[in-house]
């Protein structure tokens, strides 16, 4: 799966957690723009992870700060 | 989850504004003269002056009941118990001022984990300072770099700064959720090394975990199983030894944690094992190594503590109804509870919001009664509660006076 593939599927994924509808751009952040708590973080995580059958450790969360990084994250994964 | 104060369990880091290193805290401070500002008691500033037995004290200068103690089986002030701990102390001194791997390691240590392995039938105890350094030394040691600890979202703070501290790959999952966690297991590397974490009863809502059916998963995968039992000894389990053994897979646990402080009734931390290689972990595990000794008073306390909880069936009975007493009764009044029914000595009652929560738990504490404050972030779905943790010392009849001072509270708050 290429990075647009995994781009738009996430994009979807993503819509029911953005509640205040932020435009998402490679730089947005979860926790600054979307202000994703930690229980929102869980189970974006969990939709995500179900989706490409892979695992987001949280060590690999905490270096996952912008929709452009987790992209590539998943990218990586996917791909690893 | 624990009774953490203003804070998650899970680690929390905090944004740095300009100002001094106390900056990031401001928010909180913040939030905190507000809480006080609005009249309200602090919660979490209570000194109990005196302690007239395991099921009152004096607090702030009023007679109390103590509903928040997790004294469950009310040892605290039990003769034998306290006997033991005047004797070691007259004979062994205050304390040991040395690690359990130097000179710490005092006749009445080896004692409480022989007492320990006779309670679960195990070949292996290893005891520690408190609860919190037995979970915090054992997952940081066995679970490496490179494996991974698949745990529960809604675990202890013991059990997440354990994670933090050691190396391993942390793979949460939704709370006591079965498919979940079986998910997170299947896509592990298969050759990696696995550590389940469970515990037993979580202690914010009281509800127990399925463990037979996670801890049949878990071995499917080829993970070990560590289960955190500290809100369960003494009154679950055929034995008291716990969840674990009340639904029949106990031999199935790698690694029992639990604590002195509340059924056993002084403090410290444990764990018991039947696994060949686990004397090792005395020389490996750092918060083992690197803190001094319980006290040999305490040690002794344990130690008689622990074998007279062996035989206590009429205790245990009586704790279980007090137990489902308070939780049909606070139900028929109208009070919203973390559980259906009563699946432990932990009883949760789901307030509005925090400004309810605070104000209906000082109204508690006017009636005589001490019940926990717990509140977000500490708690599951930011919920504000006010747990209730019976003893096993309460009369029926204090748990009728509880009852009548929870709807009295409830009717002048406006929550019921």
């Amino acid at each position: 799966m290429d990075r647009a593939d995994i781009d738009s599927r996430i994009r979807s994924l993503i819509e029911p957690f953005n509640k205040k509808g932020v435009e998402i751009t490679e730089n947005t952040s979860f926790a600054g723009d979307l202000e994703f708590d930690s229980l929102t973080v869980m189970d974006f995580v969990a939709a995500i992870e179900d989706e490409f059958d892979i695992i987001i450790s949280m060590n690999q969360q905490a270096e996952i700060e912008t929709y452009g990084q987790l992209i590539d994250a998943v990218h990586k994964l996917q791909n690893g | 989850m624990s009774e953490g104060i203003s804070q998650s369990d899970r680690p929390v880091t905090h944004d740095a504004e300009k100002g001094d290193l106390f900056s990031k805290f401001d928010p909180l401070i913040k939030q905190r003269e507000d809480l006080l500002e609005s009249g309200v008691e602090d919660p979490f500033n209570l000194v109990m002056e005196r302690v007239l037995s395991p099921t009152q004290a004096i607090c702030n200068g009023r007679e109390t009941i103590l509903l928040g103690t997790y004294n469950y089986m009310g040892m605290t002030f039990d003769p034998d118990v306290v006997a033991a701990g005047k004797q070691a102390l007259s004979d062994y001194g205050s304390g040991t001022t040395g690690s359990r791997v130097l000179n710490g390691t005092y006749q009445g240590h080896k004692e409480c984990e022989e007492a320990l392995k006779a309670f679960y039938g195990m070949d292996h105890a290893m005891v520690f300072s408190t609860g919190y350094q037995a979970n915090l030394g054992i997952i940081s040691t066995i679970a490496g770099k490179g494996d991974y600890i698949v745990l529960d979202i809604d675990s202890h703070a013991s059990i997440w700064d354990g994670c933090s501290l050691g190396n391993a790959e942390i793979v949460p999952f939704k709370h006591n959720d079965i498919d979940a966690m079986e998910k997170r297991l299947r896509r592990i590397p298969e050759e990696a090394g696995k550590l389940v974490v469970l515990e037993g009863v979580y202690s914010m809502l009281g509800d127990i975990a399925p463990l037979k059916e996670m801890i049949a998963v878990a071995k499917k995968y080829d993970a070990m199983v560590l289960v955190d039992e500290a809100h369960s000894m003494g009154f679950i389990g055929e034995n008291g030894r716990g969840v674990a053994e009340a639904q029949g897979v106990i031999d199935d646990v790698d690694f029992v944690i639990g604590t002195f402080s509340k059924s056993v009734g002084t403090v410290g931390g444990f764990c018991v094992s039947n696994h060949p290689k686990f004397e090792i972990m005395r020389l490996v595990c750092r918060p083992y190594v690197f803190t001094a000794s319980l006290p040999p008073s305490v040690v002794a306390t344990a130690a008689t503590s622990i074998r007279k909880l062996m035989h206590n069936a009429d205790k245990r009975k009586h704790l279980w109804d007090n137990s489902q007493r308070l939780h049909a009764g606070l139900k028929e009044r109208g009070f919203t509870l973390g559980t259906e029914e009563a699946q432990s000595a932990i009883v949760a009652v789901i307030m509005p919001d925090l400004e309810k929560g605070a104000a209906m738990w000082e109204a508690l504490l006017k009636e005589g009664l001490y019940v926990n404050l717990a509140r977000p972030p500490a708690t599951p779905a930011n919920m504000t509660l006010l747990r209730c943790s019976l003893c096993a010392e309460h009369s029926e009849e204090q748990v009728g006076t509880i009852l009548d001072m929870f709807e009295r509270a409830g009717k002048t708050v406006g929550i019921i």
